[in-house]
């Protein structure tokens, strides 16, 4: 915090960081001015009117500077007319007055006004209960309107902006939040105002509507029904709802987020998540979320498929059984082979539950593999970020370097943190085989061809050019790498190099410094952390072992794992949801949801954050962690399972970065800045205030003083293809067919087909057109997908989206045919 | 073909006047030069503006729907528009524009059924002192037409018909 | 009196470059650029008394001064968006006597460390844009614009922009707002042009005949100009003159001329000898002046004007006679008004609107007194609420119309 100044708000004298404006510094201190178009996060425009108040500044003598003083007191000069307490900053010495007659009188007058193109249809409108109009309203408006009633407006009741929003032109007030949200903050306009004066009114002409991963956000923050979100219309209203923390599983961000939930006839009298909301934690998504979290994350937990009974396989078919065989099933055939069990897992799972699994694994003497593309995580473990990072703290004089990394798809609200940090002044360097949506932010753009990715970060390393230099020279440096266009050992390498830049530069060991996976997973981190790693050959892993698969449908996505699943000796599947998995085990056991249970998960950040319990378990469902106890004992083992909290005590003294901590500590809240979740949404929209634990950041071992030794990768040749073959590329999407997002169904039309992308060069070498369909195949695996022209993707390269059909988790030389007479619609 | 393609001479200068750095300046000066031919701005030509000036297609939108004289639709080839404004009001342009419209048999808004003029009443033009008044916008630019009269008006009404 | 803006009505063919040189046309520029810094030229314009003719009267050499000298570039934009109802002299001034405009603005660019300057234009004046394309081109030619300007280091680009239809965008942060490919809403002050302005940088922003006087006050001196006019309204205006009078049009009259001088003398009196009821002074945005002896008789300065609750903003002099009735007057100004709120705040986006429904409803008989009561309360609520003047500008009329010609309301409502 920079200087103090000192200001009086009715009479009350309070002491705020310089350059506040007077709307939060009144907050800070108790006081409240309404507002409507300011939001604490953005910009001030004074559109709105609402927060006029009466401000009176020291008069100054011309000569010296100092205060004019009269009766002993600073001498004070009100302007004229009110100002509003948004746009003018609080001064020294200054005097506000925000409860005058005058500045009363001006608060009805705005609210009148607004009201004379509402519609006041609030008992049917989703925003009644938590509207910041009706609010203000019922707090500093008139007791009746002097317009004419019939003269207002009226237009078309709810336009969908896309699959997504819906837009009620008659409710809103123009506040720009709206608008002003997507520009300032996404960076992607694509929401505007059309035509002027009263006529003015909200558009959206993208293509899909409203075409932005964050624009869920726009409803939290509008301060009327105008912008209400598909899955919530006509859903509930505020004041039936539960609130319940959580933490939401899409990506490794590890937002935090609020469930509502109520108990409703519709759905046989049983609780449901009605909405997935924003919970604030500045230091890991401020106050918004994605669409992917918020639209999705809780579907997959619902629904028809979900198993709520063990079964088991006789004579060919999978029949229910009581939980007692099934484990006796499973315990038998793992303990009659335990050198060949093999227990696979994904970091779906919370730290709890992969625990367990290490722990059964490591005592019968099994093996444990994370179902993952990516590694490196032993080297987050080593030179991760350090305890205390806070991205919104990188600005001016540091370093951002995104590697190999879409994070618009793959981390959207890492993506929105790193665009304002270069907002601020960061410098931000994308590295990538091809365009990323961050590109427009970064100072600095380098496109390697695929295949080229260590070359590029030893150049970095070298120093000497203009982009090695500011990134050595960074105050301090924070590196994402991921998994775009790399499989497990690609980025194996690509980890241990870039850890090696952030060691040669001295961007280790502090807060704000070090690396950050794009894991593919929420908690993969906290699988590395608790000992688990992918395999380069997950096929060759599986073929002729026990296997243990929980939280993973490896049958489904791949026919090399499904073909070596099938020539194995015995598999047991944990899991949800039916899937093509379940289908092919022995034995199957019901899970619980992590919306059904307690738990932890780890970030990309190594934030420990706890989720909790929302919706009354399904059937005979248990806990992961519980489960694995219970197979273990089968085996001879005994684990800890009374509940997670247990399990995280136990976990936490026998993993050394996990020492210090505990459910308690992790349930800790900090006072945060913007002061949201009140009584008070007008102010910052309807996020929830954070009441249940801001998680706790582990200290890499960097940090900790330990010695830093990163092990030199050795570099494998690029694949270059030959004139009759691409080099098939996996890139990642944010809206894919993985059960996660499918499941939501309105996120159907975002999805799409596959698109497979080549450059104008390669798709004229393919005979291809934009909108035909391509045949992709390489080693067993093969699919069809629509081409799509990208002139940012190198000659000869297919890039094929992960999860969307096509089993593709490393860069491999491909055939590419073009079906004749298959034009896509 | 692109805006660019069909104008590259207009492009360059347009683009030419602003900073390169805020290219999004060249929006106005564009979207004249793509009503140009129709006397409204089509779909590709907000997505080719869009791209030149490196902003979204809903804020070459939300431009189009500020001014009032850009336009989203196709309407008569040459927009009479009368100023009808206080000052105009004083030398009789609301009577100057109910004659017309009763000459013309159309009411304000409206379109001649050959699509020649659409009569349109306006706010001031900045020729207060030479009303009766009116501008046309047409293929060839704006073009103010002052100290009108009624016949001298349907004069020109019946050259532009010929042009057209 | 030989004109000092309008010179095209005593020297013809002033717009040929040849003609215009001949009469002493780029002296003074020349000799600001190679004999002066940009500082003294500033100097001798705030010596002059020089105020701006945009509406605000703004002291010219003072804004000049003001230009951030801790943030560059600096630019420069005369404001030739000339929009408020009754107002027409720029156009007259860029379709005859160009250069001596972009004279001063080439003046002003130099006084203030500008190297681009931009002419914003109301959309409609796309011929004048053309005319002035024309004569920039011929400035760069005879190396009155471009690099190296008289073999100095001043180097001047001037660029004409075109409007699009939106009085807002005279006010000079909608204007900016404008030049930089938005929609034309003004934006919050301070911070101010002269520290923040086009694309953030410091930016002098003037009308277009305050850039005309500029190449005159340098040629003849500030005390010259100073000599004309009164005291508070140093030199020369261009008088729009409109509405019930014989001659309508630009009159070019030192500061201090009698309303009745301009009326009578110049404008040859009212349309078929009626009496005057009330002069708008400022154009729509007027507060309506109640006319009597007294007031013809009152010299036309901002401070004269003052005296009766009015303001004499960019002088554009609309006459209403004795059949005019003021209900009528504010349902066109009205009418305006919220046709052109960009409804970027909430009591100009609204407050018009409500108001156009009053007016209509007296204009077409319908209301009762409490509508006309209403209509000043609604009026009154917006003022001193605004984002910018506009809103403000809407009620003028409004409140003075209904507080000083009651008669005209009670004749008008239904009893
Ligand atoms: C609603 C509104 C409209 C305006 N329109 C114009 C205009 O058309 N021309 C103009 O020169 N100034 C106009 N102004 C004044 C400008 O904001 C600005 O004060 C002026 O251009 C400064 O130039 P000056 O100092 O030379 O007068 C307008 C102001 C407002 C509030
Ligand atoms: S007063 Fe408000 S709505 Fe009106 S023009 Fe100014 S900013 Fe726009
Ligand atoms: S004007 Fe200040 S909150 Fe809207």
């Amino acid at each position: 915090m920079g200087k103090k100044i000192t200001l009086t708000v009715d009479g009350k004298q309070i002491s705020v960081s310089a350059g506040m404006n007077v709307v939060d510094a009144a907050k800070e201190a108790g006081i409240e001015i309404p507002v409507f178009c300011h939001h604490p996060k953005m910009d001030p425009v004074g559109m709105c009117r609402m927060c006029l108040v009466e401000i009176g500044r020291p008069v100054r003598d011309r000569a010296t500077g100092e205060f004019v003083m009269e009766d002993g007191k600073p001498k004070i000069q009100f302007m004229p007319k009110l100002e509003t307490a948004c746009t003018n900053k609080a001064e020294d010495g200054m005097v506000v007055v925000t409860q005058s007659p005058r500045v009363k009188d001006a608060q009805r007058g705005t609210v009148e006004f607004l009201l004379t193109s509402h519609p006041l249809d609030c008992p049917v409108c989703d925003k009644g209960g938590e509207c910041p109009l009706q609010d203000l309203t019922m707090k500093y408006g008139p007791g009746k309107s002097r317009f004419d009633l019939s003269q207002k407006q009226h237009f078309e009741k709810a336009l969908p902006l896309g699959e997504l929003i819906y837009l009620d032109r008659e409710r809103c007030i123009f506040c720009a939040r709206c608008v002003r949200f997507q520009d300032e903050i996404a960076g992607e306009a694509v929401l505007a105002f059309d035509d002027r004066n009263r006529l003015t009114h909200i558009i959206s002409e993208s293509e899909p509507g409203f075409n932005s991963v964050f624009s869920g956000n726009t409803t939290d923050i509008c301060p009327v029904g105008a912008l209400t979100t598909t899955d919530f219309r006509f859903g509930a209203r505020p004041w039936e709802m539960q609130a319940e923390s959580s933490i939401c599983m899409q990506c490794p961000v590890g937002c935090n987020i609020t469930f509502n939930t109520r108990r409703e006839a519709g759905s046989d009298g049983e609780i449901v998540i009605k909405r997935v909301m924003p919970r604030q934690n500045e230091e890991v998504n401020e106050i918004w979320l994605c669409d992917k979290g918020r639209f999705s994350t809780h579907h997959y937990a619902e629904g028809k498929e979900r198993l709520t009974k063990p079964m088991l396989r006789k004579e060919d078919k999978l029949v229910r059984a009581s939980w007692d065989n099934a484990l006796k099933a499973a315990g038998e055939a793992f303990n009659a082979n335990k050198k060949d069990f093999v227990v696979l897992a994904s970091g779906r799972l919370s730290n709890e539950d992969l625990f367990n699994l290490k722990s059964l694994a490591d005592t019968v003497g099994g093996e444990t593999i994370l179902y993952s593309d990516m590694g490196g995580g032993e080297l987050t473990q080593l030179v991760g970020v350090g305890a205390g990072t806070n991205l919104s703290e990188l600005g001016a004089g540091d370093a951002i370097l995104v590697f190999a990394s879409d994070l618009y798809e793959e981390a959207p609200i890492w993506h929105l943190r790193v665009k304002q940090a270069a907002e601020r002044g960061a410098t931000v360097i994308v590295a990538a085989g091809r365009q990323t949506k961050l590109d427009r932010f970064a100072k600095h753009v380098i496109r390697y061809a695929y295949g080229d990715e260590l070359k590029t970060i030893s150049d970095l390393a070298k120093g000497g050019a203009e982009i090695a230099d500011e990134f050595a020279a960074a105050k301090n440096a924070v590196v994402f790498y991921g998994s775009d266009g790399l499989g497990v050992n690609g980025t194996s390498a690509v980890a241990a190099a870039c850890a090696d830049l952030l060691k040669e530069t001295n961007h280790i060991g502090g807060p704000n410094n070090g690396l950050i996976g794009v894991w593919q997973r929420a908690n993969d981190q906290g699988a590395f952390e608790i000992g688990f790693r992918p395999t380069e050959d997950l096929a060759k892993a599986l073929k002729g072992k026990a296997v243990y698969i929980v939280g993973a449908d490896p049958v489904g996505d791949d026919p090399n794992y499904a073909k070596a699943l099938k020539g194995a000796k015995f598999v047991a599947v944990q899991e949800l949801r039916e899937s093509a998995t379940t289908d092919i085990a022995d034995v199957v056991f019901p899970a619980q949801a992590f919306v059904e249970r307690d738990g932890s998960v780890t970030s990309g950040e190594r934030r420990i954050q706890r989720f909790y319990a929302t919706l009354p378990v399904k059937g005979d469902a248990k806990p992961d962690y519980a489960i694995t106890a219970l197979l273990a004992k089968q085996m001879g083992v005994i684990l800890q399972s009374a509940s997670a909290s247990v399990v995280f005590e136990i976990l936490a003294h026998s993993i050394e970065a996990f020492n210090e901590l505990t459910y308690d500590s992790l349930a800790e809240v900090k006072e945060q800045w913007p002061i949201v979740g009140r009584d008070d949404m007008y102010y910052g929209g309807t996020t929830y205030a954070n009441k249940k634990g801001m998680g706790v950041q582990l200290i890499p071992a960097a940090q900790a003083g330990g010695a830093v030794k990163i092990q030199k990768m050795r570099k494998e040749a690029a694949l270059r293809p030959k004139a009759d073959e691409v080099l098939a590329v996996p890139v990642n999407k944010l809206y894919d067919l993985g059960v996660t997002v499918k499941s939501a169904g309105i996120l159907d039309e975002r999805i799409g087909e596959l698109k497979i992308s080549v450059n104008s060069a390669t798709a004229k070498k393919l005979d291809a057109e934009a909108g035909q369909i391509v045949k992709i195949s390489f080693e067993g695996a093969q699919g069809e997908g629509v081409v799509k022209i990208d002139d940012s993707v190198a000659a000869g390269v297919a890039l094929i989206p992960r999860s969307m059909g096509v089993a593709i988790h490393e860069p491999i030389i491909a055939r590419a045919q073009i079906k004749t007479g298959g034009k896509a619609k | 073909m692109s805006l660019e393609q069909k104008y590259p001479e207009e492009v360059k200068k347009i683009l030419a006047k602003y900073p390169s750095d805020f290219k999004r300046s060249a929006i106005m000066p564009l979207l004249f030069l793509a009503q140009r031919e129709e006397g409204f701005v089509t779909k590709e030509a907000i997505k080719d503006i869009a791209q030149l000036a490196d902003v979204t297609e809903t804020e070459v939108v939300s431009i189009i729907g500020f001014y009032t004289l850009y336009h989203d639709k196709k309407e008569g080839k040459y927009r009479m528009q009368v100023c009808t404004d206080l000052p105009c009001a004083l030398r009789g342009a609301d009577q100057f524009l109910d004659k017309l419209c009763e000459n013309l048999g159309i009411k304000v808004g409206e379109t001649t059924e050959d699509g020649v003029v659409t009569l349109e009443s306006v706010q001031c033009l900045a020729s207060c002192d030479r009303a009766p008044m009116f501008q046309t916008q047409g293929p060839d630019g704006i073009k103010y037409h002052d100290y009108m009269t009624v016949d001298r008006t349907m004069e020109l009404i019946e050259a532009l018909k010929g042009k057209g | 009196m030989a004109h000092i803006l309008l010179r095209h009505r005593d020297i013809p063919d002033i717009d040929k470059l040849s003609v215009y040189k001949k009469n002493g046309g780029f002296a003074a520029y020349k000799n600001a650029v190679t004999k002066m810094k940009p500082n003294e030229v500033a100097d001798v314009v705030k010596n002059s008394g020089l105020r701006g003719r945009g509406g605000a009267g703004f002291p010219t050499g003072m804004k000049w001064s003001f230009a951030d000298k801790n943030s560059w570039p600096h630019y420069i934009i005369a404001n030739g968006d000339e929009s408020e109802p009754g107002t027409f002299k720029d156009r007259e001034i860029m379709e005859n006597n160009p250069f001596q405009f972009l004279e001063g603005l080439a003046t002003g660019a130099y006084a203030t460390g500008s190297n681009t300057a931009y002419i914003y234009l109301r959309g409609e004046f796309w011929q004048v844009a053309e005319f002035l394309d024309g004569k920039i081109a011929e400035m760069e030619e005879a190396g009155y614009l471009g690099e190296k300007i008289f073999g100095t280091d001043f180097s001047l680009r001037i660029y004409t922009h075109l409007g699009a239809g939106a009085y807002i965008c005279g006010e000079e942060t909608a204007l900016l707002e404008s030049l930089e490919g938005r929609r034309g809403q003004p934006r919050v002050r301070p911070p101010f042009p002269p520290s923040e302005g086009l694309y953030g940088k410091p930016t002098i922003i003037n009308n277009v005949e305050t850039f005309t006087n500029v190449p005159m006050i340098l040629a003849n001196g500030a005390d010259w100009y100073k000599s004309m006019g009164t005291a508070d309204s140093a030199g020369v205006k261009i008088f729009s003159l409109s509405g019930r009078v014989r001659k309508p049009g630009n009159y070019e009259l030192p500061f201090g001329t009698t309303f009745r001088q301009l009326i009578y003398e110049h404008g040859m009196g009212v349309q078929d000898g009626r009496p005057i009821k009330s002069i708008m002074p400022a154009g729509a945005s007027s507060s309506v002046i109640v006319v009597d002896e007294k007031v013809l008789d009152t010299p036309l300065d901002y401070a004269s004007v003052r005296t009766f609750g009015s303001e004499l903003g960019s002088a554009s002099i609309i006459v209403l006679d004795d059949t005019v009735e003021m209900n009528w007057v504010i349902n066109k100004t009205v009418h305006f008004f919220k046709h052109e709120s960009c409804g970027k705040c909430t009591p100009c986006r609204e407050g018009t609107h409500w108001m156009r429904y009053l007016t209509e409803r007296i204009e077409l008989g319908d209301a009762t007194s409490a509508d006309v009561d209403l209509l000043l309360n609604v009026a009154k609520q917006m003022q001193g609420k605004c984002l910018c003047a506009l809103g403000e500008f809407s009620t003028m009329a409004v409140v003075t119309s209904i507080e000083r010609f009651a008669d005209d309301f009670k004749k008008a409502v239904k009893a």
